[in-house]
């Protein structure tokens, strides 16, 4: 069966005045109807950026070099602006981490839920102004008519990322694209807006890319997890597998280095050095430099993404190594240490 | 683990600290926002109180005003056993308490060099004896915080987010201080870069004998950093109790609620924990409910809760929780 959407060999670069910025770097991944896809990694790893570019939202400096964005089986790569307004709000969503500058703070609410349902389809104003008091019920905002007379100011995070959610959600979507919708808010309300997002998931049955650097939403809400790093997917799979068998040594370190309640009184096991600069990218596994079991192999040429089993994929050559030390894997020709 | 001798003084005691600050909210009209009510807690030499809540609870007020950086309404700030009242009080205590603070883009001056911003501390108390003493300092500070000497004439701006946090240690560290207010210190860094912080206290704490007062809404950091746990709530302290004991055992409604919500990274924990979701937003501090301030949010909220604050009382040894239906839920 043909993926939802299906995005191979993803180039993204921002060309700046101190040269080009490869943002994201050979990213390929599928997602199926009515799962939900967690994409981890630290600032820079080109997580939001994958994002923005399935979405064509990048800004000015940013461009799609090169590789395919499929949606059923319509390639959006070049599409064109036409296309991509048909795309954005009717068939993918999107909602941003700060829900405070996300709204525009001098219309009401249901001038801008009402704005984004007429964008998007042909409804008339009254039958969007039902829409829009149906949509903020959908996500549990009390007394929606009297809501949506009033201001960005008068809601509190909580209740705007909702309303984000809803107006994300109005045009009923195949994918909605959350990226770090609960960094900017706390705890107990995150808690919210997670267990929301995930009743409507199985209310409506959208699949979800939820973009995070938080391994316990991660794990809380995720089916599948692609890890990043230098804007290249190091790891890919299902969440247990990444969670209690993780086969890249970055994903290895991130698990090591969050506290936990039982690593309470010890020392915790960082990765060492500082994140990439993306203006000097070596030239081997962008990880090599910062990574503890690094080898000579790691330093001058990157590992290609290899299946471990169905639902796992890696790029490390520890995975070599140890396949070579178990006999599972054999040496081929010079450098030919492949599947 | 560590062990505290329960005799000695601590080398903190906040008693009933209040914290307002006035409003306006009309033209000739100000209302005071109680940003901190009646808090009291003790923090003993050489431990680690983790200071938890959402956002508008108090916590970075607290942590300011045991500094005096703001002059505390009324209540009693006691450091070493001195009672601190006017400026020399103050001045003195500002050397031997600092504070690391949670944004390292803005908390560092973009026009000094790092060598200057470590050395400002030193500048102001008069502590070295010459120029060539003060960098000798400076450039002791950084090799202890794990900063390349090298980098002493360069500017914040040049530094990635774990860098300048470390120059933001460093400053707290150069008047070699016995306490410091941890303000949020890792919550803008990445994980890995979080990590490597977070183990840099506690060797700074093992080496240099520090008490820290550790501020933070992340409650796997306070839980892996903390000796014992404070939580609050709009103002009020409602549970303080020992690290272990306040995560597994919470008494009090808002504790349990707080510490169910923890995204656990583990999927098969996490897909299965109850979690009690709370109804609602925090109140306004403006209008806090009479009152419990809880009650508005509260699952176990009952009429006898609207009536006064409940009492903040010892119910077994260490654990002290403010809740008027302890006993019934």
């Amino acid at each position: 069966m043909e993926p939802l959407l299906k995005v191979r060999d993803l180039h993204t670069s921002f060309f700046t005045p101190a040269g080009e910025v490869k943002a994201v770097n050979g990213v390929s991944f599928n997602l199926d109807r009515g799962r939900v896809l967690g994409i981890v990694g630290e600032s820079g790893s080109g997580k939001s950026v994958t994002a923005y570019s399935i979405m064509q939202i990048l800004a000015s400096t940013g461009k799609i070099v090169s590789g395919s964005i499929k949606l059923d089986g319509q390639e959006l790569v070049n599409a064109g602006e036409s296309v991509m307004k048909t795309v954005r709000g009717n068939r993918i969503s999107i909602i941003f981490q700060d829900p405070m500058t996300s709204l525009n703070p001098t219309y009401t609410i249901g001038h801008q839920l009402m704005e984004a349902i007429m964008l998007h389809s042909d409804r008339t104003k009254a039958q969007a102004r039902e829409r829009a008091v149906e949509m903020l019920r959908l996500v549990n905002v009390n007394e929606p008519e009297k809501r949506m007379k009033q201001y960005p100011f008068e809601f509190s995070g909580g209740m705007r990322q909702r309303v984000m959610i809803a107006m994300a959600l109005a045009c009923e979507p195949d994918i909605l694209i959350a990226d770090e919708p609960t960094t900017a808010l706390d705890v107990t309300i995150q808690a919210q807006i997670l267990e929301l997002m995930r009743s409507l998931q199985e209310e409506l049955g959208m699949a979800i890319i939820m973009i995070t650097h938080d391994l316990g939403v991660v794990a809380q809400m995720c089916d599948e997890v692609i890890v990043m790093y230098a804007g290249s997917i190091c790891e890919q799979g299902t969440a247990e597998e990444i969670f209690y068998n993780p086969k890249h040594e970055y994903t290895k370190g991130l698990m090591r280095s969050i506290p936990t309640a039982d690593t309470a009184g010890s020392k915790l096991h960082p990765i060492t050095g500082t994140p990439i600069d993306l203006l000097n990218m070596p030239e081997g596994c962008p990880f090599a430099p910062r990574c503890d079991a690094a080898m000579k192999v790691c330093i001058h040429s990157r590992c290609e993404r290899m299946r471990l089993n169905e639902e796992h994929f890696a790029a490390c050559w520890m995975n070599v190594k140890e396949g070579l030390e178990k006999g599972e894997l054999e040496l081929e020709e010079e450098g030919g240490a492949a599947e | 683990m560590k062990t505290f001798d329960e005799n000695s003084r601590p080398l903190v005691e906040v008693q009933h600290l209040k914290q307002y600050f006035n409003i306006n909210v009309g033209a000739f009209k100000t209302k005071p926002l109680k940003a901190v009510d009646d808090v009291s807690f003790s923090i003993r030499r050489g431990e680690t109180l983790g200071l938890v809540g959402e956002s508008g609870c108090g916590k970075t007020t607290v942590g300011r005003s045991i500094l005096h950086l703001y002059k505390p309404t009324a209540g009693e700030v006691i450091f070493d056993g001195k009672k601190i009242s006017d400026k020399a009080g103050i001045n003195e205590l500002r050397k031997k308490a600092t504070m690391v603070f949670q944004d390292p883009y803005s908390s560092l001056d973009p026009r000094m060099t790092v060598s200057d911003i470590i050395g400002e501390p030193l500048d102001i108390h008069k502590m070295y004896s010459g120029k060539a003493d003060r960098e000798q300092k400076i450039l002791a500070l950084m090799d202890r915080v794990g900063l390349n000497s090298e980098h002493a004439s360069r500017y914040a701006h040049e530094f990635s987010g774990g860098q300048r946090q470390r120059i933001g240690i460093a400053r707290a560290l150069a008047l070699n201080p016995e306490f410091i207010v941890c303000d949020e210190p890792v919550s803008a860094l990445d994980v890995s870069i979080q990590a490597q912080v977070i183990n840099m206290f506690v060797e700074l704490q093992e080496q240099m004998d520090l008490t820290y007062l550790f501020i933070a809404h992340d409650i796997l950091v306070v839980r892996h950093i903390s000796d014992r746990i404070a939580v609050m709530y709009l103002g009020k302290m409602v549970e303080l109790a020992d690290a272990a004991e306040i995560y597994d055992r919470p008494l009090h409604p808002y504790t349990k609620s707080l510490m169910s919500a923890v995204p656990q990274p583990d999927p098969k924990i996490a897909k299965a924990n109850k979690r009690i979701v709370l109804t609602g937003d925090i109140p306004s501090p403006l209008n806090a409910p009479s009152g419990c301030p809880f009650r508005t949010r509260c699952p176990h909220a009952a009429p006898c809760c609207a009536e006064g604050m409940p009492e903040f009382k010892e119910v077994a040894p260490g654990h002290f929780v403010a809740c008027h239906r302890l006993n019934e839920i």
